[in-house]
């Protein structure tokens, strides 16, 4: 695990580091993934939240289906999953022709590279939110009930609580994927310098023209992985 | 503080087919061997389960389809469940709190029920810093809290220590009166000093419906019969012992009874305690104070090694029955037979004297 990280430490430029990744292009790139990560994330969680609730929470027929059909991007080549999107979203996709009409073109747009992020990082939230749910079982939500607690109350004061570090884990799971998303995004978003080049493509594309420019990148990146795990470790102790 | 008149007829196909009907105030034991649809009874009253084609009626009020939260009915189980990310006093408050009473009100109520029920020192721990016991005292007062109409208490006492119980078996005495309250239990004590009366459930239906002495003493179902197991005798307690029909019982009262000369007792003794003479004059070693009863055998039943005698005590009108626990020996010596007037013999250091919570 430690040795293609040291490996590529080794490889750094360190002379020219800081003009490096402080290039134009490097710092949107940076700022384009944190952003859309951000918002792969929020997303993950307004959609996967509900969903994780309803499978863990409900018994329907088909559940199994379902719950596979939510998991399948987890094991879908990231191209397969864009080239779907593509096939749903693109100007000539499934709903193409009607958001063509109602003047939204998404694909290679900003909006394509975070509905490319949450939609591989999507499993990651399910399946972790899904888990805490389960392990904290119905019975406290019971106990609300014959409480007196509205099902809303329940799920606010007693669910949401006791399945926060489940939550916490699954958001940052799909954060550290969206971040690192690379094929679906190429696929469906493309590769447009500030719009759609988010810092893997980006590292992607400058391998072939200046190497350096790209482990310097590749650095920053796994600086800021740790990061978020370390924030994360914090926050979760301290609750 | 509330307590309603409850009227349940509960339909659960395969499960459950019962019907019950609790005076406002009153307590009742549910007893029953495993699977017998104890739990799915609580169930059915607290809305967690379908009353089938039956129905439960609060003070006339038909509680039909009601959820759980709608319907005034706190239940109380074996795991205290404290909710683990608040602290004891914010639990007891939960309940207000969810019905809309203010922060500040639903804090006092809590911090006087945690009193009333002994733990206001431990208002500001969480769960997992309590004890089993602390932590079912704050789950007392947690249901307390919402002053339900009605009070399902499921085993409440049985992941407990045993050396616990005694003392949580007291405050429940004291919050439980003047509540409707179904207890589900498997402890005969539980059945003797919460309940007023005892309903036996077996399959799914109630197989026998009474007052708890007369249950426990005279058991015409097999369930009640083993769960007895213990030798019961009530009587009025007159400073010294316990004034039966079989006369006068010495014991030792048991520490949280609070005995007033007058008051209703029962006297508990294990089989195991009880000696076999022949009857006749007494000629058993004379020290420490013995109960002597006459007692004609009924019928007798190895246990292992040990021979299980049961006999009808003489001189009461409906026959309490009375086991004791002998080696095959003895039951040689004396050519136990049914039919057999002999007496029981228990010291009275084996004989617990309670008093009964109602009468």
């Amino acid at each position: 695990m430690l040795l293609p990280l040291v490996a590529m430490t080794t490889r750094v430029d360190w002379a020219h580091f800081g003009s490096l990744i402080t290039t134009e292009s490097a710092r949107e790139a940076l700022l384009l993934s944190l952003r859309t990560a951000v918002a792969s994330t929020v997303l993950c969680v307004v959609l996967g939240t509900p969903m994780a609730v309803i499978l863990a929470r409900t018994r329907f027929p088909g559940q199994g289906i379902v719950r596979s059909l939510v998991l399948l991007p987890l094991v879908l080549p990231p191209v397969v999953s864009g080239i779907a999107l593509l096939d749903t979203f693109g100007r000539r996709g499934l709903l193409g022709h009607t958001l063509d009409v109602l003047g939204i073109d998404i694909a290679f747009s900003t909006t394509a590279v975070v509905m490319a992020q949450t939609f591989v990082a999507m499993p990651f939230l399910v399946i972790a939110l899904e888990g805490a749910l389960r392990t904290a079982g119905g019975r406290y939500e019971t106990v609300a009930a014959t409480l007196g607690a509205r099902p809303t109350t329940v799920f606010r004061r007693v669910t949401l609580p006791l399945v926060l570090p489940g939550l916490l884990s699954g958001a940052v799971l799909a954060f550290a994927r969206s971040l690192g998303e690379f094929g679906a995004t190429i696929t469906f978003a493309g590769a447009l310098q500030g719009t759609t080049a988010t810092m893997p493509i980006q590292i992607y594309l400058q391998r072939v023209t200046d190497p350096d420019a790209a482990v310097a990148l590749s650095l920053v990146l796994v600086a800021v992985a740790v990061l978020v795990i370390g924030l994360t470790r914090q926050s979760r102790s301290a609750v | 503080m509330t307590a309603a008149h409850l009227r349940i007829e509960a339909r659960v196909p395969g499960r459950l087919d019962a019907a019950l009907e609790l005076a406002a105030g009153e307590t009742v034991a549910v007893l029953g061997p495993n699977g017998a649809g104890k739990s799915t009874l609580l169930s059915v009253v607290a809305g967690l389960q379908r009353a089938g084609g039956g129905r439960v009626t609060l003070d006339g009020r038909e509680l039909g389809d009601l959820p759980p939260h709608r319907r005034g009915v706190a239940l109380l189980a074996q795991d205290p469940l404290l909710f683990p990310h608040l602290t004891a006093a914010d639990n007891v408050a939960f309940g207000p709190r969810s019905q809309g009473v203010r922060r500040k009100d639903a804090h006092d109520r809590a911090l006087g029920l945690l009193a009333q029920v002994g733990v206001a020192d431990l208002a500001k721990r969480r769960p997992h810093q309590l004890s089993g016991g602390q932590a079912q005292r704050v789950a007392i007062a947690r249901a307390l809290a919402i002053d339900p109409d009605v009070l399902l208490l499921d085993e409440p006492m049985a992941a407990l220590d045993v050396d616990v119980t005694p003392a949580l078996r007291q405050t429940l005495r004291t919050v439980l009166a003047d509540r409707t309250t179904l207890l589900v239990t498997h402890d005969v004590l539980d059945a003797l000093l919460l309940a007023d009366r005892v309903v036996v459930l077996e399959g799914g239906r109630i197989v026998e419906s009474g007052a708890t002495a007369d249950i426990l003493s005279r058991p015409r179902s097999a369930f009640a019969a083993r769960l007895a197991g213990l030798d019961l005798l009530t009587g009025t307690w007159d400073g010294e012992a316990v004034q039966t029909a079989v006369g006068p019982i010495h014991g030792t009262p048991d520490p949280a009874a609070e005995l007033t000369v007058g008051v209703w007792a029962t006297a508990l003794f294990r089989p195991a305690a009880v000696s076999i003479y022949a009857a006749g004059p007494d000629d058993a070693p004379h020290g420490s104070p013995r109960n002597r009863i006459a007692v004609t055998v009924t019928d007798l039943e190895p246990l292992g090694d040990r021979v299980l005698v049961r006999g009808e005590a003489d001189g009461t009108t409906r026959g309490t029955l009375l086991t004791a626990e002998v080696t095959p020996a003895a039951v040689a010596d004396l050519g136990l037979v049914p039919g057999l007037e002999v007496t029981f013999s228990a010291k009275a250091t084996e004989v617990a004297v309670y008093g009964s919570f109602k009468r």
